[in-house]
């Protein structure tokens, strides 16, 4: 008897959500990304640091990465619980404006230190980094300075599929926004460089570790992770002289958020010191706006690129589809 | 219950039973389909660039589905006359790939075969390049690494549920072994393989994963792929919705061909004793199974081993938290299991009803296999929204949703013997009236524990692997172990996802070692 009780509470205990939350408290529900709530990414943090002084409970709700993110949001539509989603990006900026789900952050000017000016009424950046080729120093001597010394090079690289995730857009809307109409030549001048196409950032990024390939698309941060956390030094981001293509992750409050004044409050949160501080070490990106303790250790060594290239969030909407044709085009043979 | 059940076929998992489980898998496939369309609004029609994809999906799966059946007849049938030291273990141990979570095995795969993997590694000693499978090859490759086992082990049942007297009668008569082919072991498979074929045609019709990061690009776009791109690129939950239609249509007419080609067996009833290992062939014939054996169990159990040794350096350096979500998990499984065994159960006993009747029920345990996870999670997410709260509702949802998934593995495994049962001992049930839960507890269960345990262990590692719809729903405090290990992944925690990985395999691997264990241990 006693050991059926047992394994029945353990099982209802289980599967039933820790619904055992402080009693009269509000709770500032924030959809995010799931490797930004996660153990390893910002969110204990970053939870920690808010309900130390707003009075609330916060609480993520979580999608696998920002494109999940923002198809949940608009399938919730006028009804969803969030207050606050968090984890979009420029890309998708223009489609969550279109869904008029959002509104206006009210935050006054803020100086962010990004290499593009900001002055978006609705979307608050938290972070942002440079898509760019990472390869192992003891492996790769004759690192290529473009994307034409790339194709012209006997390196095999491994990159993530645009229509199922961040970074693999993020190289289409790269390589278009450096050559523009010659963008479908160097796509098929690289055909014969890439490996093979993966669904997400994971995948490519664990068969590069594996050696699978010379080089992976991923951001010019990744380094940072190696030296700082594994103290390995190895591992390098190519600089390219077209420029590299800038990311910015969004925040923004939800229209119908029921505690629209916790939601304003945690939007200047995210741009307080204490939250941009936690941002490099675990979202492994640049903070938004730099702390005054400057960056970690170990940034300092990244490559800075001389140029950032990015689409207006209007215009990467329009040119995506005609980049994706070019790029299906050029691969699909 | 028993009471309003048909007298002619069993009682309580009788018809009414039966169609309960068939009504819920349509709700979970057909209608969260429809959920999706309901609320999209609008259904355009799949475009030239969908027919590309339909067109590699169904030629991968085809190969896919030929080659590991064909590669698994051999096998199957050495195992089934070979008795040796170990091979319990051997068998068990072979249908581990089919239980390991998408992104594990491609990373064992490449571990042996990719560009610097060990065959690779070994040409380079020679002057020779790398061997290059990205592509057809790399997604044939990995899906009969994948579904050999299955096959293997559906097939093996086959040559099981020939009678062990026919074997001796063909003894005694001198058979020789074309003759055996031909007059046993043919009709056997011309009833078992349509059906195996069918399965795993089905799993690879929704590969998604495993078909992009091996096939090299965008040539190898699958329908699953194009979903994807629907919701997430497109924002066009009405495309996506179309696409999973036309994976629903590509099942039915799988299932459709597949039922037509079938041929029932009729080697009529045995004795019932256990299968001895008959006609001593020659040495020639004994090499030749040997050889079939060993060249298998490297194939298969290469990638393991890779998987393992690439884990164990850091598994002592596990993070706490993957404790908690791997005892989350095996609860979940146990769970899942023993739902997809009620299901099953009720399902196979609808499915004997003849006619257009049974082949419906057939046709309704193998429709999950077509289904779309991200269709079947989002239709969920929208049924369930106006209800609760999906995120808290993450885990269970999670456990109904596995077991229905593994619902048309269980009913390949268990159909073909509950037939062979129903035709064996039904008449005699009948006129000894033994009915109802009498007669499954008496007659059916025993002599199907067997693939009882075989589907129950399929199921638990099945739902323990897979990562399922809880990334949809997204509650990040309740983490399963799947998800963990994706997560250390997508933070650069390689080696404590490897650890990871050999954790989940061990568990995964486990839990099927006992239930089989169990059911192998019916025939002493």
């Amino acid at each position: 008897m006693m050991k059926s009780h047992v394994s029945t509470l353990m099982i209802a205990g289980l599967l039933t959500a820790t619904s055992a939350v402080a009693e009269e408290k509000p709770v500032l529900t924030v959809h995010t990304y799931d490797s930004f709530a996660s153990e390893w990414g910002p969110g204990p943090a970053v939870e920690k640091g808010f309900e130390a002084t707003c009075g609330c409970d916060l609480k993520y709700v979580t999608a696998g990465d920002g494109a999940a993110l923002l198809s949940r949001v608009i399938m919730e539509g006028g009804r969803t619980k969030a207050d606050v989603v968090l984890g979009l990006d420029m890309n998708l900026m223009a489609q969550a404006a279109e869904s008029g789900l959002f509104t206006d952050h009210g935050l006054g000017d803020v100086k962010y230190t990004m290499p593009v000016a900001w002055d978006d009424p609705v979307f608050v950046p938290f972070d942002w980094g440079y898509f760019a080729f990472v390869y192992d120093k003891t492996k790769v001597k004759d690192v290529p300075t473009d994307f034409k010394a790339l194709a012209a090079s006997p390196l095999k690289i491994i990159i993530e599929d645009p229509r199922s995730s961040t970074p693999g857009l993020g190289l289409l809307l790269w390589v278009k926004s450096a050559y523009g109409a010659g963008a479908a030549q160097i796509w098929k001048d690289l055909a014969d460089n890439i490996v093979t196409v993966t669904p997400g950032w994971s995948e490519a990024y664990g068969l590069f570790l594996k050696g699978e390939a010379d080089m992976v698309l991923s951001y010019t941060t990744s380094p940072a992770y190696h030296l700082i956390a594994e103290k390995d030094d190895t591992k390098a981001a190519a600089p390219f002289t077209e420029g590299h293509y800038l990311q910015v992750e969004v925040a923004a409050k939800v229209a119908s958020a029921r505690e629209g004044d916790l939601a304003d409050r945690f939007l200047a949160y995210v741009t307080s010191p204490e939250f941009q501080a936690v941002i490099p070490e675990t979202n492994w990106m640049y903070p938004a706006i730099t702390p005054a303790s400057g960056l970690p250790d170990g940034f300092q060594s990244l490559v800075a690129p001389a140029k950032a290239l990015v689409y207006p969030a209007g215009e990467a909407k329009k040119i995506r589809d005609e980049a994706l044709g070019e790029w299906q085009a050029a691969l699909g043979r | 219950m028993a009471s309003r059940a048909r007298p002619l076929r069993p009682g309580v998992w009788g018809v009414g039973g039966g169609w309960v489980a068939a009504a819920a898998l349509l709700l979970l496939t057909l209608g969260t389909t429809a959920a999706v369309l309901w609320r999209a609004g609008a259904a355009p029609l799949p475009g030239a660039a969908d027919w590309v994809a339909v067109r590699f999906t169904v030629m991968q799966a085809a190969a896919s589905a030929a080659i590991s059946a064909a590669l698994a007849i051999p096998v199957a049938r050495a195992l089934a006359r070979r008795s040796f030291p170990g091979r319990g273990l051997l068998i068990s141990l072979m249908g581990a790939p089919f239980l390991l979570p998408g992104i594990v095995a491609v990373i064992g795969i490449l571990h042996v075969f990719g560009r610097s993997g060990w065959i690779s590694q070994l040409l380079g000693r020679f002057g020779l390049p790398p061997l290059e499978i990205y592509g057809p090859v790399g997604v044939v490759l990995a899906h009969v690494f994948f579904n050999l086992p299955l096959a293997v082990r559906l097939i093996l049942q086959g040559w099981r549920d020939i009678p062990a007297e026919r074997f001796r009668l063909a003894a005694s008569l001198g058979f020789r072994s074309r003759d055996i082919n031909r007059l046993l072991e043919w009709p056997m498979l011309r009833a078992i393989l349509p059906g195996v074929v069918l399965a795993i045609f089905l799993i690879c019709l929704t590969s998604f994963v495993v078909a992009l990061t091996l096939g090299g690009g965008p040539r190898a776009t699958t329908v699953e792929l194009a979903i994807y791109q629907a919701f997430r690129f497109d924002f066009d939950p009405g495309h996506a919705a179309m696409l999973g239609v036309v994976q629903f249509a590509l099942c039915l007419g799988a299932t459709l061909v597949a039922l037509w080609v079938t041929a029932p067996t009729g080697f009529g009833a045995g004795l019932d004793r256990p299968l001895r290992v008959w006609a001593a062939s020659g040495p020639l014939a004994r090499l030749v199974d040997a050889a079939i054996l060993a060249a298998a169990a490297a194939f298969l159990l290469a990638p393991l081993l890779a998987v393992l040794l690439a884990g164990l350096p850091a598994l002592t350096r596990i993070p706490a938290s993957l404790g908690q979500a791997a005892l989350r998990s095996v609860v979940m499984a146990g769970l899942s299991a023993s739902m997809t065994l009620g299901l099953t159960l009720a399902l196979a006993h609808a499915a004997l009803s003849r006619g257009l009747a049974g082949r419906l029920a057939e046709a309704a345990g193998m429709l999950t296999l077509a289904a779309s996870p991200l269709v079947m999670g989002t239709g969920l997410f929208l049924l369930l929204y106006p209800i609760m709260d999906p995120t808290s509702a993450a885990l269970p949802v999670t456990v109904v949703v596995n077991a229905a998934m593994a619902v048309p593995f269980s009913l390949r495994v268990l159909l073909p013997s509950l037939r062979e049962v129903d035709a064996d001992y039904g008449r005699l049930s009948e006129s000894l009236g033994i009915r109802g839960w009498t007669r499954l507890r008496l007659v059916t269960l025993p002599r199907l524990r067997r693939p009882i345990g075989f589907a129950a262990g399929l199921a638990a590692a099945l739902a323990m692997g897979d990562l399922g719809v809880i990334a949809l729903f997204g509650n990040p405090d309740q983490p399963t172990l799947p998800l963990e290990v994706f997560r250390l992944m997508g933070a650069y925690r390689t080696e404590a996802a490897a650890a990871g990985a050999v954790l989940l395999l061990a568990l995964s691997f486990g839990l099927f070692w006992i239930c089989d264990t169990w059911g192998r241990n019916a025939d002493a």
